[in-house]
């Protein structure tokens, strides 16, 4: 089976513990107003890779990557769910450790076909990276023009599996800058157990560039970006809800 | 057993002269947190605020507060010196004041008084008198045997930096020795070694004789220095606190000799840290008085200085002094060496605040003990002044009692001693291949003349077959100039109180060193795999090339490219091993321009893989400037090909990475949510993902 692999980066360390080789697969669901990669949304585009070809660039580096492992993100890595589930069985296959890190858009809670596809996917994953881009659906499908639901379906089967998850979210002024929004996300994330880490990213504009060399309009052009101490403002926020909705859990 | 011995764990070194395995038998290691640290004393401040006061009055005065200009600088040359007598616990400076620096010219006479005249001083004309008419210096003799070769290779710089006019330094004396043994017992020592010479007098064994004469004379003056300043170092140590100043009587000594390229200070605080364990056990001393000690000692070490000119700093980018010492590793029992002490010795970056020297190395292995290496990595994100080497790959030759000298040459301490040798510009030898010896920059024939390429595009093999005549007929010249530079300093300055701290039969390294590797791996890549087109000026000589076309380029993983910089290290060494090296010295190489790549780069002129004329080259074994587009990995993948076996003298890769790129800041990434939320939203429980995705208490 080929995958389609808009790039590599041999030096990941921001995607999950460690220095890891981070595969960014083509092709996403989502069209997130701020996405700095918009070069990775057309699926089938990208180049054609084998999972020999993957694991054979990871090998020839190993000893870098001896604390981290292999990181899968995109685009959105479930597009191509069987390709993904190959890659990470040899992985784990090899004793590497496999993080996904998605938006979870694909997932369909009603559909036993389905499941078991995340089932098979799921059985070979030490670690998922959960993007939770805006914790209300309308504001959810206008940021990326998709439901919020399957995500928050997602994250519930994910606790249900016990599954580790990091909860990512890009905190955006004017869209996700918000103490409501944030605490209504931190009172979500206080219903799971199984979240080890909360990731707060500050919207930048460093993505504008490339939606200049592919002529697209940015559509974030009015917005400024998110300042670090906007940031640790919202971390705190979230990590009330956090708090508030597991001393509301201890107490009933 | 000796009453500073006492409670001591027994071994030969009770019998012979062994600190390893004093230390071995002693030293006690450390796996706990950094919380036992304390910070700096009153008097820790005081003294610091006087330094930085005087900083400042240097900078204000150029550079240079004072010098002496009148007094050759020797081991019992000057007077006691103090910051403040009443508040130092770690005494001694190299002149009777802090900043005054000394004036050293066995080296070199003219260096001595350039450096002088430079900074608006001038050296004592009757010195100067007497350095050039009745006593000849290092610099005098290795001119009066240079051939006129040697001297073209010099101003062309296709050889440069030689120690031929300043100390060769990247000696480390086993100061260690002097707080185990006392001066009295390593005199004793010598006097043995002196007495069991061969007796048909050679001129080596007469060479020995002498050598092992001036030894005890410099160990007799080494008593001395302590006496000025009031210590009876004739014993061993008596507790931490002379432990540390007896050491460090032996490191002072050395500076107030040698105006060496490379002055380190060895592996010392293991050993220290035995004393320390004694005495906090005793209650002799509380953990606040060591560490004070140590923040004293370290004071000291920062305030090492030289004499030295504008051009010498140009070559290293400042004023290095290079006092590195070597923590931590692992011994060969498989017991790591981390001690209290190895986080004492990092913590002064705390106590003090960051500083380059001593250049504080932490000899990096695996099994470091996990809450050392936090400690050290969040020292590192603190004060970005650790350095690391890589103690799993150097134990193997090495053994677990070798320290760094400069920055990466490892030598087992008091066994082994390198003789410095600069290095050979490959980029340039490259150049004289393809002009037939012709110097591209002056025009004049340096090199021999080899027929040279006439052709208008270059031919790969063609290039190859000339410029390995040309290479080995540089490391000839090269090797040769270092055999009369050593044979000098030997002559006219040499190191006798350094070397009284080695055994007597020491393993001696004959260092070369590369320049300019990733330049000619990529030329030759240009060659091969794309266009390049020579382009001569009126008289013939190649003076710029045209790339026509992609080439595979030295740093990206890439091993069409990566075997031909592999290819050329093994070949220059090949050349190097040929020659005979002088007084049986091993011969190795290196490949660590850190800072020199610049001046390099300069003399030189374009080269096939499009650098042009003057441009820097890259540092060290670094693939050039904006070639590695193929991420982190991949560019040190390129480097780590490169043979350690030929490049035994180390490998340098210079790699800067913006903090973002290493990690998640620790105030927007929670790295274990639990923890955080225990402790409450605004506390500071919070990591930093270092490539190992460390969490932070």
């Amino acid at each position: 089976m080929v995958g389609r692999v808009h790039s590599i980066e041999s030096f990941g360390t921001v995607d999950g513990p460690g220095v890891r080789l981070v595969v960014f697969l083509q092709g996403c669901p989502m069209r997130c107003l701020y996405c700095h990669n918009p070069d990775t949304w057309k699926i089938g585009g990208g180049t054609e890779m084998t999972v020999d070809q993957i694991m054979a660039q990871y090998e020839k580096n190993r000893s870098f990557y001896s604390r981290g492992g292999i990181t899968v993100t995109g685009g959105d890595p479930l597009v191509q769910i069987g390709f993904v589930t190959e890659l990470f069985t040899e992985a784990v296959r090899r004793g590497i450790h496999t993080c996904l890190d998605t938006s979870g858009i694909t997932f369909q809670p009603d559909k036993p076909e389905v499941i078991e596809r995340f089932d098979k996917l799921m059985a070979v994953t030490d670690l998922v990276m959960l993007d939770i881009k805006h914790i209300d659906p309308e504001g959810h499908r206008k940021l990326t023009g998709q439901p919020l639901e399957p995500i928050l379906a997602f994250a519930r089967y994910l606790d249900a599996k016990s599954i580790p998850v990091w909860i990512r979210h890009v905190v955006v002024p004017g869209i996700t800058y918000d103490q409501n929004e944030l605490y209504r996300l931190g009172h979500f994330i206080g219903t799971l157990t199984n979240v080890k880490v909360l990731d707060v990213l500050p919207y930048h504009d460093m993505g504008k560039v490339k939606y200049q060399n592919l002529g697209m309009d940015y559509p974030l052009k009015d917005t400024l970006p998110l300042t670090r101490e906007q940031a640790v403002a919202a971390k705190k926020v979230i990590l009330k809800g956090i708090r508030d909705e597991r001393n509301l859990n201890e107490k009933s | 057993m000796k009453n500073e011995w006492r409670t001591f764990n027994a071994g030969v070194w009770e019998r012979e002269i062994n600190v390893r395995d004093f230390i071995q038998k002693n030293y006690t290691p450390y796996d706990g947190d950094d919380t036992f640290l304390a910070g700096p004393t009153a008097n820790t401040t005081a003294l610091w605020e006087q330094v930085m006061e005087l900083n400042n009055k240097e900078r204000e005065a150029g550079g240079v507060l004072d010098m002496d200009t009148k007094i050759v600088s020797g081991i019992t040359s000057h007077g006691a010196g103090y910051l403040n007598k009443d508040k130092e616990t770690i005494v001694g400076f190299q002149t009777d004041k802090p900043f005054k620096r000394s004036l050293q010219p066995y080296g070199g006479i003219r260096m001595a008084e350039k450096a002088c005249s430079d900074n608006g001083y001038e050296v004592d004309p009757e010195v100067v008198d007497f350095f050039v008419k009745h006593r000849k210096t290092h610099n005098a003799g290795v001119f009066d045997a240079y051939t006129p070769e040697m001297r073209a290779c010099r101003s062309s710089h296709i050889i440069t930096g030689l120690p031929d006019a300043y100390g060769r330094g990247r000696i480390i004396g086993d100061y260690r020795r002097i707080a185990l043994y006392g001066v009295d017992r390593l005199i004793a020592d010598k006097e043995e070694q002196k007495a069991t010479t061969r007796s048909t007098m050679y001129s080596e064994i007469i060479r020995d004789r002498e050598e092992l004469s001036e030894q005890i004379r410099a160990l007799k003056e080494l008593k001395e220095l302590g006496n000025i300043y009031g210590c009876d170092i004739s014993k061993p140590a008596a507790d931490v606190k002379e432990a540390i100043q007896w050491t460090y009587f032996g490191y002072l000594a050395a500076v107030k000799e040698q105006n060496g390229a490379a002055m380190s200070l060895g592996r010392t605080s293991t050993f220290i840290d035995i004393y320390a364990e004694r005495d906090l056990a005793e209650g002799k001393y509380t953990e606040d008085q060591v560490q004070e000690f140590i923040d004293h000692f370290i004071m000291k070490l920062r305030l090492v200085k030289f004499a030295r000119t504008p051009e010498y700093n140009a070559l290293f980018s400042g004023d290095p002094t290079w006092v590195t010492e070597s923590i931590g590793g692992v011994g060969i029992d498989g017991r790591h060496m981390v001690t209290k002490m190895s986080y004492r010795y990092l913590h002064t970056l705390q106590n003090l605040g960051t500083a380059p020297e001593p250049n504080m190395t932490v000899l990096w292995s695996t099994r470091l003990p996990e809450n050392f290496k936090r400690f050290c990595a969040r020292t590192s994100i603190e004060s970005s002044s650790v350095q690391y080497e890589n103690d799993d790959l150097m134990r193997v030759t090495h053994g677990d009692d070798y320290a760094i000298a400069c920055c990466v040459s490892s030598m087992r301490v008091g066994k082994e001693m390198q003789f410095f040798g600069a290095r050979a510009n490959l980029a340039k030898c490259l150049l004289y291949a393809i002009n037939g010896g012709i110097d591209e920059v002056s025009k004049k024939q340096v090199g021999p003349k080899y027929r040279p390429i006439t052709s208008e595009y270059l031919d790969y093999d063609e290039v190859v077959e000339r410029y390995e005549d040309m290479m080995q007929w540089l490391a000839g010249v090269y090797v040769n100039s270092l055999n009369i530079i050593h044979y000098m300093h030997d002559k006219y300055s040499y190191e006798r109180l350094q070397m009284a701290l080695h055994d007597h039969k020491v393993t001696r390294w004959f260092a070369t060193g590369i320049a300019g590797l990733s330049v000619v791996a990529d030329s030759l890549s240009a060659i091969k795999y794309a266009k390049v087109k020579a382009i001569r000026d009126e008289d013939g000589i190649v003076v710029d090339y045209e790339v026509e076309g992609d080439f595979p380029k030295y740093g990206n993983d890439d091993d069409r490219v990566d075997q031909i910089a592999a290819d050329l290290v093994h070949t220059f060494m090949n050349f190097v091993k040929r020659n005979h090296c002088y007084r049986g010295g091993i011969p190795t190489t290196s490949i660590l321009t850190i800072t020199s790549n610049v001046v390099y780069g300069k003399a030189t002129g374009s080269t096939p893989d499009g650098r042009k004329k003057g441009q820097a080259f890259a540092p060290g074994a670094n693939p050039m400037h904006h070639r590695d587009t193929h991420g982190a990995v991949a560019s040190l993948a390129s480097v780590a090909k490169l043979p350690f076996k030929d490049a035994q003298d180390g490998i340098s890769n210079t790699f800067s990475i913006i903090p973002g790129a290493l990690g998640k800041e620790d105030q927007l990434f929670m790295g274990d949510i639990d923890v955080d939320l225990e402790c409450g939203i605004d506390s500071a429980c919070a990591i930093p993902n270092l490539t190992e995705g460390l969490d932070r208490e």
